[in-house]
């Protein structure tokens, strides 16, 4: 590893790292999660820190903060033993985490939370003054000093939360600055300001540690990357000499050909209408949306965060109230108005119209339940005889269908919490396959799953797809995926959608018009 | 079924603990059959009630009314009693009280106010109307009753809904239900002429008083109806994640509603207990077991963040608590210290099981 010039390497007072890692372990039981890692971040650089999931990113971010203490290995920070007791030492020491999810109290103001803990006294009082014009000096730290600190979180967008946390972290003094893949909320709008901040940040001589799964945010936003497989430190190196492939291939241990797949449709499928959406207008969103999915087609919906896409599937399977308009579902029986046939996720399942969640944690599992529940739940009635299921039979019944969509388990009775995000996710789509879903609703299927993984769902869709012929209504925020996996793919604007288009000739540039504009600026018909 | 044993080992073994201690500072006084037999009739009321409540926690609910309800349900039964009828028809309007309390607390929970507030008031119409022409009791609440139904029915499409939470609803029902049951009195208690087959519920019999097995009965069938029925299943998928189950089409309302009727309907079968151990009606009785039955159900490894109870458990857990109290008695203790002692118990059951909890993951 030699020397690398960052474009702020002259700023990396001190000489040595401003956080080393040397040899870090750490066992759980009989799981050894961390097996020798190594890490060196430098003052002034934003440092990628990537792995798949299970790879070890947060063990060692959790280490790092105090949470676990490492059974051997050394920390340094600028050149001091680093063994924090808990988080609170660690951020003394000048080492700030900011998570994934956010941590911040939503009912209290920005200010009370930017120095919440450590408030400005007047006798027994908070000096609410000196609060409020430190808050705004901190916002200006993270280039929101429009914001008014008076303002409660919870009425913040997600991209001022997350900038809120970082200005709290900033706040004291902080030397480290590691981030959690912070994006994951953020819609593209939103990120580049946010990767602009963390390089005025870094340039002022904080060092920042990075960890995402998104190569583009890394590679616009780091100097130096390090690679964590199983547990270990497998490669680090300055970020203008690697490239994405070869990023991938790293964290993979093997090169993943190619990450997506769109096979083409099995001849003799049928290609009926199994879904039409006629002018659904929502309780605020979508507005007057209509589309027709058919059979073995995966049909995207590209739009900002907050355009309508969520409300749009959350109408269709009867979770949001239809206003107006129609949702048809294939079969005779079930034609209908939205409020009497389709308007319950009941209904929908009945009908052999699933869902998959974009909120994996709150809405899509049952997390302390074991797969088999989360797998049966929608189908238990119809399981049933006489009111009784046998759980027995449920386990049993669930291995094929874990297996079939490779669920790394210890088996069905195992709780879902226990899993990584990529087998969550797996287990979630696993349920839709199981309740014999002839048309799949999936929300943001790939959020916070590791390359590896998102590889096999894709693969997996395209087979339900184009091999099964079932129909696949796929929302994304990751255009990428959308070009990678769709047969078509249509646009979500402020609530209105446009007509879809097929994939050929659509570029990330045109849809990314498409959806800031609502308009598709020139280009085929 | 595996791990459900292992959660039950704990609070077995808390009884177990309990029960030798007592064996070996009280000896004979406390080892004697005659004293076995007493406390599981001891236990056999707050028992039966911390069923129920075990399986409103495992929903994600809760209920602060048990103590009252099962005053009024009580008072309901001795009513019944004095006014001549049997055993059957007064421990069925005992029941059907208790079922009827949990129906409203249901109804208020999922948001129907305004249907529970219409349906009860044509009930109490229809009745008081049954009445006035000469229909008597139990007739005339059965008119009511079928008139409330229908009512209910009728009002199946109407669109307001004004969820609730189970703690406030509860909170309020704890204190109007107990006037309930005094007014239901005049202040006074309800004296009955005595009923051989009431009285035969809680006195020792051949085996094991009768009453004993009421709550063993109810408790293997709510253990059955929990692990194995579609209903059961979703009352642990509610607790477990409500936007889950409400995503997997369980359907979140008609499964709240049944889930306090059945809750309810145990401290109603509780009541005919109380009525029977009471000789009477008494608008005072069951006070704090609320407390006691949430108290067995979280000793018996439930979380009262729902998704997690264990019918058996709360069994041993309101066994727990009778232990200490009738060793300590037996001991010749004041009475203040078996209450610090079963407070003492009741957070040291929740702490080890958290620390089991935090050790497996």
């Amino acid at each position: 590893m030699s020397p690398v010039a960052s474009s702020s390497a002259g700023r990396a007072g001190g000489g040595g790292p401003r956080l080393s890692v040397r040899g870090l372990k750490k066992r759980f039981g009989p799981t050894q999660a961390l097996g020798g890692v190594d890490l060196e971040v430098r003052a002034g650089e934003v440092h990628a820190l990537v792995g798949e999931n299970g790879a070890g990113k947060s063990t060692l971010l959790k280490a790092l903060a105090g949470v676990h203490a490492p059974d051997e290995g050394e920390m340094r920070l600028e050149g001091v033993r680093h063994a924090p007791r808990d988080p609170a030492a660690a951020r003394a020491a000048g080492l700030a985490i900011i998570h994934q999810e956010l941590a911040l109290a939503p009912h209290l103001t920005i200010a009370e939370n930017l120095f919440l803990g450590r408030e400005p006294r007047r006798g027994l009082l908070v000096d609410r003054r000196a609060m409020a014009e430190r808050a705004r000096a901190a916002l200006a730290t993270v280039g929101r000093e429009q914001l008014d600190p008076q303002r409660l979180v919870a009425t913040l967008p997600p991209a001022d939360r997350q900038l809120v946390e970082i200005a709290r972290a900033l706040a004291q003094d902080v030397r480290v600055l590691v981030l959690d893949e912070p994006t994951s909320s953020l819609t593209q709008q939103d990120v580049d300001p946010l990767l602009q901040r963390l390089r005025a940040l870094a340039a002022s001589g904080v060092a920042v540690v990075y960890v995402s799964h998104v190569f583009e945010e890394l590679f616009a936003v780091a100097d130096r990357y390090t690679v964590l497989r199983d547990g270990r430190t497998v490669t680090s190196g300055a970020m203008s000499d690697i490239d994405h492939d070869g990023l991938v291939a790293a964290m993979v241990g093997r090169e993943i050909g190619d990450m997506y797949r769109r096979s083409d449709v099995v001849p003799g499928l049928p290609r009926d209408e199994v879904l039409a959406i006629e002018d659904v207008s929502g309780r605020a969103l979508p507005i007057g949306a209509s589309l027709s999915l058919r059979r073995g087609e995966v049909l995207g919906l590209a739009g900002l965060v907050g355009a309508g896409r969520t409300e749009l599937l959350r109408c269709v399977f009867g979770l949001d109230e239809v206003r107006s308009g129609r949702v048809r579902i294939a079969g005779l029986e079930r034609v209908g108005t939205p409020r009497e046939r389709v308007g319950t996720p009941r209904a929908s399942w009945a009908a052999g119209v699933g869902m998959l969640s974009e909120d994996r944690k709150h809405e899509g599992l049952m997390l302390q339940r074991s797969l088999a529940d989360n797998l049966w739940l929608p189908c238990l009635s119809r399981r049933a005889r006489g009111g009784f299921v046998s759980s027995r039979g449920l386990e049993r019944d669930a291995v094929a269908w874990l297996e079939r969509l490779g669920v790394k388990a210890r088996g069905p009775g195992q709780a879902a919490r226990e899993l990584s995000g990529g087998n969550q996710q797996k287990v979630a789509l696993a349920r839709l396959l199981a309740a014999e879903c002839d048309v799949l609703l999936l929300d943001e299927p790939t959020r916070g799953v590791d390359v590896g993984a998102k590889a096999e769902l894709y693969a997996r869709i395209d087979e339900l797809a184009h091999r099964d012929g079932r129909a696949v209504l796929v929302v994304s925020s990751y255009l990428p995926e959308l070009l990678g996996l769709c047969d078509r793919v249509a646009v979500v604007s402020r609530g209105r959608l446009l007509p879809p288009r097929p994939i050929a000739g659509l570029g990330e540039h045109a849809l990314l018009t498409a959806m800031t504009t609502g308009v598709f600026a020139g280009g085929a018909a | 079924m595996k791990a459900g044993w292992l959660r039950a080992a704990g609070p077995l073994l808390g009884l177990l603990c309990v029960w030798s201690l007592f064996a070996l500072t009280a000896g004979s006084k406390f080892m004697s059959w005659s004293n076995q037999e007493l406390m599981l009739l001891q236990t056999a009321v707050v028992g039966t009630a911390a069923v129920g409540a075990t399986w409103i926690i495992v929903s994600g609910g809760i209920d602060l009314s048990v103590g009252a309800n099962i005053a009024l349900s009580s008072m309901v039964g001795a009513w019944l009693l004095r006014d001549g009828h049997g055993f059957v028809v007064a421990a069925s309007g005992s029941i059907a009280t208790g079922a009827a309390v949990g129906w409203l607390i249901g109804a208020l929970v999922v948001g129907h106010l305004v249907r529970a507030l219409l349906t009860a008031a044509t009930a109490a119409l229809l009745r008081y109307a049954a009445h006035a022409i000469g229909v008597g009791e139990p007739w005339a609440a059965m008119v009511g009753a079928a008139g409330g139904a229908g009512t209910w029915w009728a009002m199946r499409r109407l669109p307001w809904r004004l969820p609730l939470s189970p703690f406030i609803v509860t909170l309020g029902l704890w204190g109007a239900l107990r006037g309930l049951a005094k007014g239901l009195g005049g202040q006074q208690p309800i004296y009955f002429e005595a009923d051989d087959t009431l009285r035969a519920v809680m006195q020792p019999g051949p085996l094991l008083p009768p009453g004993v097995w009421v709550m063993l009965g109810t408790a293997a069938i709510a253990a059955l109806l929990l692990k194995r029925s579609v209903f059961g299943r979703h009352t642990v998928a509610l607790g477990s994640s409500r936007d889950t189950a409400r995503l997997c089409g369980v359907d979140l309302g008609r499964t709240e509603l049944s889930v306090y009727v059945l809750g309810c309907g145990c401290a109603g079968i509780a009541a005919v207990m109380q009525t029977s151990f009471l000789s009477m009606g008494d608008p005072m009785t069951g006070q704090g077991y609320e407390l006691k039955a949430i108290a067995a159900a979280v000793i018996g490894g439930a979380s009262l963040t729902g998704g997690e109870g264990a019918i058996f458990g709360t069994l041993l857990g309101a066994l727990i608590m009778t232990v200490v109290d009738n060793g300590c008695t037996k001991l010749e203790l004041d009475n203040w210290v078996q209450e610090v002692v079963t407070g003492a118990i009741i957070v040291g059951a929740v702490a080890l099981d958290r620390w089991r909890q935090s050790r497996a993951s």
